[in-house]
């Protein structure tokens, strides 16, 4: 039990192989037998991996950072700067992705004419994705700061840290290790979330699965492609749960 | 010289009164403790002096320095730089110790002297040992908060509070999470530190070390300083009936 991530580890990498020979340009045989199929299908669908892989490490580079800043305008004693960053995180949990995605990529041709190029969708599922989790882990955020005593406020303020080292150093790194449950789940719902950006035209790992199955009216590919899910959010997990236990090193 | 002097001071709470008109003066050396019944007031007295809460109206003084006056009845403070200088003038110990719990009992006493005062690195880590070796946990250095009893967090706590060099130190009922075996460990360490002459004002419930201990004893009720004075005095010949009705009802128990 304790070892199956590290085996998901290889697996993953093994599946990627194929897609690394094709990104370099071997194009393999794929005449003969269930292997050859296989690797066939993870060759054509790899461009599609790279792709959901480049979207979902982007968005997390984006939204993570993104977050904090808007849990601290929703923190904000100007009731004005709470009002829009709550008005920000209601609108944007409260509507599809799909439509934001939809937005994010007509808006700029539409609304304000301005023209774009064809791989702006790339940049637009980055964005899009980027603004919409940016709101979950602000509220993440919130909860993993209302979470930290008020005891250690107190604390910091008689020994004189000011208000950003008592974040910095008293109630980031408590925060931190509160919120690390849910931001494990946030990550793999991005995970499988990314297949979402066929709605703009992005071919990710998904889309192509389906490009494929459609063209050899076989749904196997689909199913390559959910195995490729699972295996990256078992990854996922596994360091997640890596990082959780590494932060177990005190209780409160 | 008074080290700490409140006049006046008043502090509501929505529409509660909490302190009504209350002033008390602490010279160097002193041992002040303060008793009186939950609500009278004595914990948000001290986090007023420890400007944890800001107050309503009155003047609070560190060492004739201000830190707020008393302008047509409200309390005006001074500016931000003064309030950091003089938050050095005085610690506080609280009553759950409230100690960072991600740090280690080590960095816990050096953090806030080296990056917050910006000590000499090295005289802070030489001081370490001696204070944890007055507060009876020298091999506790390297323990997380959470691996030591509620006594051997109360002494880190207060070695944390010592580290920063404090003229006067402030206790928030210092036992009342502690068991009565962990209790008098706290108060062995206060004895000493009154041996010391470390100026000290303890709000407590423990009546008897509040007699042994201190110069003076304050009895605080409903927002108002009842009765003060030599312990002696407040805690065995109580002229105000409050004072004898609460010090009665805590010797029965």
């Amino acid at each position: 039990m304790k070892k199956r991530p590290i085996i998901a580890v290889f697996v993953f990498a093994a599946f990627l192989i194929p897609s690394i020979f094709t990104a370099c340009g071997f194009a393999p045989d794929s005449e003969s037998g269930v292997i050859g199929w296989l690797f066939s299908t993870v060759s054509q669908l790899s461009s599609g991996i790279w792709l959901s892989l480049a979207l979902f490490m982007f968005t997390l580079i984006f939204s993570m950072p993104l977050g904090l800043l808007v849990c601290f305008c929703r923190r904000s004693r100007f009731k004005v700067v709470e009002m829009l960053a709550k008005f920000y995180i209601s609108v944007m949990r409260g509507t599809p992705l799909m439509l934001q995605l939809l937005v994010v990529y007509f808006a700029p041709y539409y609304v304000f004419k301005i023209p774009l190029s064809t791989d702006y969708n790339f940049y637009a599922a980055i964005i899009g994705f980027s603004i919409n989790y940016a709101a979950y882990f602000a509220e993440i955020y919130r909860s993993g700061i209302e979470a930290v005593p008020k005891g250690q406020y107190e604390a910091a303020d008689v020994l004189g840290y000011s208000k950003s080292q008592t974040f910095r150093k008293i109630v980031f790194p408590q925060m931190v290790r509160h919120i690390l449950p849910p931001v494990t789940n946030e990550i793999i719902t991005l995970v499988k979330d990314t297949s979402l950006a066929f709605a703009i035209a992005f071919v990710e790992m998904f889309t192509m699965a389906k490009q494929i199955a459609a063209s050899e009216s076989n749904i196997m590919p689909l199913f390559v492609a959910g195995f490729f899910y699972y295996i990256f959010n078992l990854v996922v997990a596994f360091v997640m749960g890596k990082i959780e236990k590494k932060m177990n090193y005190y209780r409160e | 010289m008074n080290l700490l002097e409140i006049k006046n001071i008043k502090k509501t709470f929505d529409d509660l009164e909490v302190l009504k008109d209350i002033s008390i003066s602490v010279e160097e050396g002193e041992v002040v403790s303060v008793l009186g019944p939950s609500g009278s007031g004595k914990s948000t007295l001290l986090r007023c002096a420890t400007l944890l809460e800001t107050m309503d109206g009155g003047t609070l003084k560190y060492c004739g320095e201000t830190v707020c006056e008393d302008v047509d009845g409200k309390s005006v403070y001074v500016s931000k730089t003064e309030i950091k200088k003089i938050k050095n003038y005085f610690g506080l110990v609280f009553q759950n110790f409230n100690l960072f719990p991600h740090y280690t009992v080590y960095k816990n006493i050096t953090d806030a002297p080296i990056h917050i005062q910006k000590k000499d690195k090295k005289e802070v880590e030489k001081g370490v040992l001696p204070l944890l070796e007055m507060m009876g946990i020298a091999d506790k250095a390297d323990y997380y908060p959470c691996m030591l009893s509620g006594g051997q967090q109360q002494r880190v706590a207060i070695a944390r509070a010592l580290a920063m060099n404090p003229k006067m130190l402030f206790f928030d009922e210092p036992t009342s999470a502690l068991d009565p075996e962990l209790t008098s460990e706290i108060l062995r360490v206060l004895r000493s530190l009154a041996e010391m002459k470390v100026t000290m004002v303890i709000v407590t419930h423990e009546i008897e070390f509040a007699r042994n201990v201190s110069d003076r004893v304050i009895f605080m009720d409903e927002g108002y300083i009842v009765e003060q004075g030599k312990p002696e005095d407040v805690i065995d010949n109580p002229s105000n009936e409050r004072v004898k009705a609460f010090l009665n009802k805590v010797k029965k128990a």
